[in-house]
């Protein structure tokens, strides 16, 4: 199992960093799989992350100008790595003037994904400095828990507002309420709502565009039999979609959320090259 | 005591109490035929620090009169409270003319006094507290091994490690390559812990003496705070240090300001498991002010198995002057609380 990979260029490296810093916002640990054309940062749904699970990918050639990897075996040329985001997130930090910036998978103490960056001196020789951000090898055996989740069978689909928008106006809400309903129909209206004892508080937005969508079977009638004023809603923890929006740095080129009434709320969040999937269930 | 700051050097003062509160919790005032000596000391005393002001930084400088036992009289004041009076370092850049500081032991007051512009003066009266003479024991002939580099190199260095970090291990390898490690203590899981490494060559350094390979972990907070006044002073920093346990002492000098801090280091947890222990016991027991019977037993331990004498880093007053409680006796050079 081997894996080395280089940035040289300034922009892909500012790039690279701020998707870690997003991912690090809404993942303490998560799965990185590596395969020859790309990255993904999984997060699978278990209990202890609070049922949300996350999926993230990347097209390894929009940042790197150099990657090799060699998976486990031949028929399955893939990598899966558990790691802290956060840990990667800090080694990117004081890299943004680097020269070049390596990353290669090594075994020191324990596996690492060891970061080195070479930065500018005034000397002859470049200062460098190395992160050795432990990792753990998930097995074989473990891959199919990571598998890409599919799109749920939905009540509405709408285009998000401007996330900083909403940003500032779940902040606010998050100081109020522990929960939030997140509602919206097929006329392009969505609200935010929380309700407390004292207060309740409801956002509205108008004109956000559905997104067509183009799905084989039958659920798509369902959809279209729809009436467009009725709302599909669901009930989430104020903080996982505060954790979602605060990650967001640069608005996406694609911003859509998809609710399935009471169940589950998805997002999918597409920015140049980066498409990254979020999914937060529904309290009980 | 009485002294007069002017202009620039107002600001200078109060980026030297800003680097003093990283240390301890109160500032010792000690006016000296020298200069005015701003010192200050950690609670374990594993940290010390010491500004000492010539009277040419003054506009004027008045040490005041020996008293009875032919001592200057000295106090020492709530940090807190110092640090307040030059808390905003870009207003007082900006607005104050002239900081007046008197110190008359037949008041009760500590008074400092700022004009600032437009006629305003703002007068602030601390109590103080008599102390005892604050001093550290160290030498920096003695220490084997000298870097000395501008603080911006070192600025930059430390910037790669996290705010948080408690300790942090610099090393000296073969062909003069200087590093900088976040030390990892024996507790934490090394599986869980991100470990970050700088090199930078011997370029980088105006002056590198260092005989053998050698590394020593010191308290980073400690020295992140003498940076941040160095950096503004544009002055060289020099690191004299010797082997891992003996204390390392960063200066800055210039013909109107000294400046010492003094750290101890972590001694040599490479060695064999018995004197790790003992060492270990040591970093424990010098944590407390006050030694548990058995606590004194694992540091006379210590002393026993050790090759090397443990640090001294401190020797107070009373242990000078002979006085023989076993509580006073020098004390070992633990990590900072």
């Amino acid at each position: 199992m081997r894996f080395r990979a280089k940035i040289l260029d300034v922009a892909c490296l500012n790039h690279f960093t701020r998707v870690i810093n997003t991912i690090a916002k809404l993942a303490k640990t998560c799965t990185l799989r590596l395969t020859p054309g790309k990255l993904y940062f999984i997060l699978t749904d278990k209990v202890a992350n609070g049922g949300v699970s996350m999926w993230c990918e990347l097209s390894q050639g929009n940042f790197f100008d150099e990657f090799q990897m060699e998976g486990v075996a031949a028929e399955h040329n893939e990598i899966y790595l558990e790691l802290m985001p956060e840990n990667l997130s800090r080694a990117l930090k004081t890299a943004q003037n680097a020269k070049t910036v390596k990353i290669k998978l090594t075994n020191k103490h324990c596996p690492c994904l060891t970061v080195a960056v070479e930065l500018p001196s005034l000397a002859s020789s470049s200062r460098i400095v190395t992160h050795d951000i432990p990792v753990a090898v998930i097995p074989r055996r473990l891959w199919n828990d990571f598998k890409e989740p599919s799109v749920p069978d939905f009540d509405v689909s709408i285009y998000l507002p401007v996330l900083k928008t909403m940003k500032s106006v779940v902040e606010r809400m998050k100081n109020l309420s522990n929960s939030i309903v997140i509602e919206a129909n097929l006329n392009g209206e969505m609200n935010l709502k929380i309700e407390t004892d004292l207060v309740s508080v409801t956002t509205h937005f108008k004109d956000l565009g559905n997104p067509p969508w183009v799905l084989d079977g039958d659920s798509q009638n369902s959809t279209q039999d729809r009436d467009p004023e009725t709302m599909a809603e669901a009930r989430v923890d104020i903080k996982k979609l505060q954790q979602l929006l605060a990650g967001q740095q640069v608005n996406p080129t694609k911003a859509l959320c998809n609710i399935v009434s009471k169940r589950i709320v998805h997002f999918i969040l597409l920015h140049e090259d980066v498409y990254l999937q979020y999914f937060i269930p529904a309290l009980a | 005591m009485k002294c007069v700051v002017i202009g620039g050097n107002v600001k200078v003062l109060g980026k030297a109490v800003h680097a003093l509160s990283r240390i301890g919790d109160e500032l010792y005032v000690e006016p000296t035929e020298n200069g005015l000596s701003l010192r200050a000391v950690n609670s374990s005393r594993s940290a010390y620090a010491c500004f000492l002001f010539a009277p040419l930084f003054f506009q004027l400088y008045e040490a005041g009169g020996p008293d009875a036992h032919g001592e200057l009289f000295r106090c020492k004041v709530l940090m807190k409270t110092f640090l307040a009076i030059f808390r905003s370092l870009p207003s007082l850049e900006k607005t104050v003319s002239k900081c007046l500081i008197s110190l008359n032991p037949r008041a009760s007051r500590l008074v400092v006094q700022l004009h600032y512009k437009y006629g305003v003066t703002k007068t602030h009266n601390l109590s103080f507290q008599e102390c005892e003479l604050l001093q550290a024991i160290f030498d920096k002939q003695l220490c084997t091994s000298t870097l000395c580099a501008s603080a911006r190199v070192l600025v930059d260095a430390v910037v790669h490690f996290p705010v948080t970090l408690a300790e942090v291990t610099l090393g000296v390898g073969p062909s003069g390559k200087v590093s900088l490690r976040n030390y990892v203590d024996e507790e934490t899981e090394p599986s869980k812990t991100m470990v970050t490494e700088l090199c930078l060559s011997e370029d980088e350094f105006q002056d590198v003496r260092v005989p053998q390979e050698t590394q020593v972990t010191f308290c980073l907070k400690e020295f992140r705070g003498l940076l941040s006044f160095a950096e503004s002073s544009n002055l060289p920093l020099s690191i004299h240090f010797d082997t891992p346990g003996r204390p390392a002492v960063f200066s800055l000098e210039d013909p109107l300001l000294e400046v010492h801090l003094v750290l101890a280091t972590l001694a040599d947890s490479n060695a064999s498991s018995q004197a790790q222990t003992a060492n270990g016991a040591c970093h424990k027991c010098a944590a407390d002010e006050d030694f548990a019977v058995d606590d004194l037993e694992s540091y006379m331990i210590a002393m026993e198995t050790t090759t090397v004498p443990l640090p001294v880093l401190w020797v107070s007053a009373d242990t000078v002057a002979g006085q023989s409680s076993p509580y006073s006796q020098p004390r070992g050079a633990g990590r900072g609380q």
